[in-house]
């Protein structure tokens, strides 16, 4: 599948000076900071500063990873086996006893491809309403490109018991979490199709080889908008500035931080990326992310699509 | 169907699915990095015409091949040597290991033991459960590159002859 890159047109590199202007400027850190952070013993497995890598490539992180850092894995750890849904409460409080994380921990996501795989961990992670949960702005990417350690050792940590344990959280999904009789019933409202435009036009319908993956219609929900994820990205992974981003979804699509959003893609991991821009970069309160996405309204009966 | 899993695969690659499938978990995912790790450059005649590789389509990482069919005289195309050709990022090592194996266990197998290979080999490896069923699909599409190729050389060739 295809799938755009991010553009390159952007302005400097986002520093920390520029975080200061986003809504929730502590959803994010620099590559900076956690190495200072790492250099002190104060981030990695076991410390009060938990890092976690979440890619595409199930593989990426055994190939070298930033050193004291454990991999979620969206397919093996996030989703449940069986079923299309996250993992449960109890799935998850082990996920996260295992790594040592326990409800106060501060929890740093990275990952490849601009951080769409971090950025859907954090969405899954607030969909348990663990309270600390940050990207690290550039992803993966940027860590390699500034020259900073990979390691292929992974950290050893002890599961807390007990009280310290993770403990078990019943998903709330309600608000920002929206299935298909939701976006049904949102009809009308701002609903942003963040796949590439072949996608959105319908023109990308089968993908050689992978019929099974496909959709028996092409096209995008009545009424959606496309605004490619990566419009909110910069050649090197981090996010664009508050004011390019105000300048896409405010000023050109007429999105205002109160209006109720559903944002879309395939599978709900490249618009949890859109869905954590609009939510902590821009400060909307009421984004839901469709993760039925299209693989489950192109393929569902009587669904309202355009071409 | 056969209760042998490798049943249908040319040697090497029965060899490599055995492999597999009697490892840990753990050493699963280690071999498949290695896999990805030893698979070979582009020779320069497919490095420097990146043209005359076919791309593998796949949702995750780009993948590009060449498949070639020998051309021994007086052997029969079934016969025939098959070289394959992959060329993979290092941002995409489960891809790499895909690519890897199929290299390792194909390269050099006759026109015939490929197109013999069951369509679902790649199922064959225990690497669904290390790395999730639906990652398994790419490996099952470049199979059925290899393959697809590998009949239209044949046939061209069957209908120049």
């Amino acid at each position: 599948m295809t799938d755009a890159q991010p553009s390159t047109d952007s302005a400097e590199t986002t520093s920390e000076a520029g975080h200061a202007a986003y809504a929730h400027p502590e959803r994010l850190v620099t590559t900076d900071w956690l190495a200072a952070k790492l250099a002190d013993g104060e981030a990695g497995a076991g410390t009060p500063i938990a890092v976690l890598e979440s890619d595409e490539d199930v593989l990426l992180y055994e190939t070298g990873h930033i050193p004291g850092a454990l991999k979620l894995d969206w397919q093996q750890d996030l989703n449940d086996p069986i079923d299309r849904d996250y993992v449960d409460g109890e799935q998850f409080a082990q996920l996260m006893t295992e790594r040592g994380i326990g409800r106060d921990t501060t929890v740093v996501i990275y990952g490849d491809k601009s951080n769409w795989w971090a950025a859907y961990a954090l969405w899954v992670m607030t969909l348990f309403g663990h309270d600390d949960v940050r990207l690290l702005d550039g992803g993966r990417a940027k860590w390699i490109a500034e020259g900073r350690e990979l390691t292929r050792d992974v950290p050893t940590v002890s599961p807390a018991t007990g009280d310290a344990a993770y403990p078990v959280i019943e998903r709330d999904d309600a608000a920002i979490r929206a299935f298909k009789e939701d976006v049904r019933a949102h009809l009308g409202k701002p609903l942003v199709d963040v796949r590439s435009p072949g996608e959105y036009s319908g023109e990308l319908l089968h993908m050689p080889d992978y019929p099974q993956e496909g959709s028996l219609r092409g096209g995008h929900i009545r009424g959606a908008k496309s605004v490619p994820w990566a419009r909110a990205a910069n050649a090197d992974g981090t996010f664009k500035s508050r004011a390019e981003l105000e300048a896409i979804y405010l000023e050109e699509q007429g999105l205002s931080p109160e209006d109720e959003v559903v944002a879309y893609c395939r599978i709900g991991e490249r618009s949890s990326h859109t869905w954590f821009v609009l939510t902590h970069l821009l400060g909307f309160e009421k984004v839901r992310n469709y993760d039925g996405s299209w693989t489950e309204w192109g393929n569902a009966v009587r669904m309202p699509i355009e071409r | 169907m056969s209760a042998d899993p490798t049943a249908g695969m040319p040697p090497a690659l029965a060899e490599i699915a055995t492999d597999f499938r009697e490892a840990s978990a753990k050493d699963r995912v280690q071999l498949l990095l290695e896999f990805g790790e030893d698979l070979p450059d582009l020779p320069p005649r497919y490095a420097d015409a990146p043209e005359k590789l076919e791309q593998v389509h796949e949702c995750q990482s780009p993948l590009f091949l060449a498949v070639e069919v020998g051309a021994q005289p007086g052997v029969r195309s079934d016969d025939q040597r098959v070289g394959l050709f992959f060329s993979v990022p290092r941002e995409a090592p489960t891809t790499r290991g895909f690519a890897g194996i199929l290299h390792a266990g194909l390269d050099g197998a006759s026109a015939a033991e490929i197109l013999a290979t069951p369509e679902h080999a790649p199922m064959n490896f225990a690497l669904a459960e290390v790395i999730s069923p639906l990652r398994m699909r790419g490996m099952v599409a470049m199979l059925s590159r290899i393959k697809r190729q590998v009949s239209l050389q044949i046939a061209a060739r069957d209908d120049g002859a």
